[in-house]
């Protein structure tokens, strides 16, 4: 059959057997919060920064995952925590890869917010790559008003707040 | 330990970029079936398997151990899969030991793998979530800070990276079965590299490899093989939490608390000294400093020194990563377990090129996640 002009398979040229076969891959999958990520989602769409305080260790937690890591208790105390915070470290991220959404080279640092205990990690512009530094200030970039959503969408990013740097004291043993 | 537990067989695949020429099947099977035959056993003589590998989203194959086991001869046998990221290969070793350790199995096969070349693992470790922004970048953007961290905290100077970078690439010229083979490998062609994740270059990161690697580990009244057994001496696991206020992502408490447990358990005090090889999860050059103080090695602070001093060179007091480590193959899920195979070669004294002499106490690490899993185990040439 194979061989009978415009049947099945009019391929000529013999290429070898199929090895590999590449497909996409995608997935799609529903995020359920719970109540502590709902508060650190909800104040995102608000235009804060919510966190949770422990009532053992009182150390701040954003985003609170609901309980203390260290302590085991549900932390129940809100917190609201500053607009701005410190850079503990950072890199400068060169490598391109699927889905990437910012133009590289960029900066991604361990923010620290005032007032809490635990970094987190955000994209830092409006300063060149070779001028960031360890111990470096800076306050979040909000979305339009119009545009919060509960997510660190909301957060177009951080930039440089014009203060003077951190000392390295003060956030050491945060890295 | 209630029974004594031996390694008597090892196998692994030659690590390659793209092994083109074998499915996860036939990737899993060449190590496991070169381990069996290292024992000098047949398949029936294996009493169960047990299996590792990265998460399932990196090639998108959900629970692949279900398919794979008619190619590792586990059909109607026990077989147990274990996940703990990156660390996962030196965590299955150990959970294969287990079960020797406490007389359920006279002889278990263990097998750990990564074929990245059916995988986008950068994807994998990207994916969107609504509380992190999509910065991360793969595996480097995670550990470039702490590294940049460390780098603060000890006051390193720069060419420390690059010296580990050339020095394991060196180590794996020894190796026939390590992915990257750069014979020119030198400081300046680490420096020149493309900067990935400033701080860290291109050759001071590791490759994406496929490969797998195997194990049979026996009963002290079930020891056969080509080589003398390697004896496990001590070996634990430990974790900790991915973010907890006032954690040392530098010099993570689970890894302190893992190898305490480990050398106590070997009756080792000090381990630079007693050791005679190591070998260490060390995917950015940077890491082996930073695990040279974790490790207990040195004091904190001092781990480049060692490193800068050639004492971790092969030809150094304490050479670390003789097969070249992870910065020559990194077949994810099998890494871990490449360390652990690696020190069971030394004290077999089957390492050939890589072997170093009179090797007989070893210490095989791996960590993985966010630095939050430690394996660990310590292997001898003496019957504990
Ligand atoms: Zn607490």
């Amino acid at each position: 059959m194979a061989d009978e002009p415009g049947g099945p398979s009019t391929v000529t040229e013999d290429r070898g057997p199929v090895t590999t076969l590449a497909t996409p891959i995608r997935l799609d999958f529903n995020f359920t919060p719970g109540v502590a990520q709902s508060r650190f989602l909800m104040g995102l769409a608000d235009g804060k920064f919510m966190g949770q305080r422990c009532s053992v260790c009182s150390k701040v937690y954003v985003p609170s995952r609901g309980s203390c890591p260290t302590d085991g208790v549900p932390t129940i105390e809100d917190v609201e925590l500053a607009n701005v915070g410190t850079i503990t470290t950072y890199c400068v991220v060169n490598v391109p890869f699927a889905g990437q959404s910012i133009e590289i080279p960029y900066i991604c640092a361990q923010v620290l917010l005032d007032g809490a205990n635990l970094s987190f990690m955000g994209l830092i512009q409006e300063v060149p790559t070779d001028q960031i530094r360890m111990g470096m200030r800076v306050e979040a970039v909000w979305v339009d008003r119009e545009e919060l959503s509960p997510s660190l969408a909301s957060v177009r990013y951080f930039r440089p707040n014009g203060e003077a740097d951190a000392d390295y004291e003060t956030f050491k043993e945060y890295l | 330990m209630a029974e004594r537990c031996a390694v008597i067989g090892v196998g692994q695949t030659h690590h390659k970029a793209k092994r083109e020429d074998v499915s996860i099947a036939g990737l899993v099977r060449e190590a496991a079936a070169m381990a069996v035959a290292d024992a000098e056993l047949g398949w029936p003589d294996i009493d169960a398997v047990v299996i590792g590998k990265a998460p399932d989203m990196f090639e998108g194959n959900m629970m692949p151990e279900l398919y794979l086991a008619p190619a590792l001869g586990a059909v109607g046998k026990p077989m147990i899969r274990v996940h703990t990221a990156g660390s996962v290969g030196g965590s299955t070793a150990i959970v294969a030991a287990h079960l020797v350790a406490s007389g359920i199995h006279k002889r278990v096969l263990t097998v750990a793998y990564e074929k990245q070349s059916d995988s986008d693992a950068m994807w994998a470790l990207s994916v969107p979530q609504p509380f992190a922004a999509p910065l991360l970048a793969g595996a480097g953007g995670y550990f470039a800070p702490h590294i940049r961290a460390y780098m603060r905290r000890s006051g390193a100077p720069d060419h420390i990276g690059r010296m580990v970078a050339v020095k394991d690439r060196q180590n794996a010229l020894r190796n026939p079965f390590a992915h990257l083979h750069l014979p020119d490998i030198s400081m300046e062609m680490v420096e020149e590299s493309m900067m990935l994740w400033d701080p860290l270059r291109y050759l001071e990161a590791c490759p994406s490899s496929d490969g797998a690697a195997a194990m049979v580990l026996a009963a002290e009244d079930a020891v056969s093989g080509r080589f003398p057994p390697a004896w496990v001496h001590g070996l634990a696991m430990r974790s900790e939490p991915t973010m907890f206020a006032g954690r040392d992502q530098v010099n993570p408490r689970a890894g302190r608390d893992c190898s305490a447990d480990v050398y106590s358990q070997a009756g080792i005090t000090d381990p630079r000294s007693q050791l005679d090889v190591a070998e260490v999860y060390v995917p950015f050059s940077w890491y082996e400093p930073m695990w040279l103080e974790n490790l207990g090695f040195c004091e904190l602070g001092e781990g480049w020194k060692l490193t800068e001093a050639g004492a971790t060179a092969f030809e150094g007091d304490i050479p670390w990563n003789t097969s070249g480590g992870v910065l020559s193959s990194n077949p994810i899920g099998a890494s871990g377990m490449l360390r652990f195979l690696e020190v069971a070669m030394q004290v077999r004294g089957q390492a050939g090129e890589h072997q170093v002499d009179g090797a007989r106490l070893a210490l095989g690490q791996a960590y993985g996640g966010g630095s939050q899993f430690f394996s660990m185990w310590v292997v001898g040439a003496d019957r504990p």
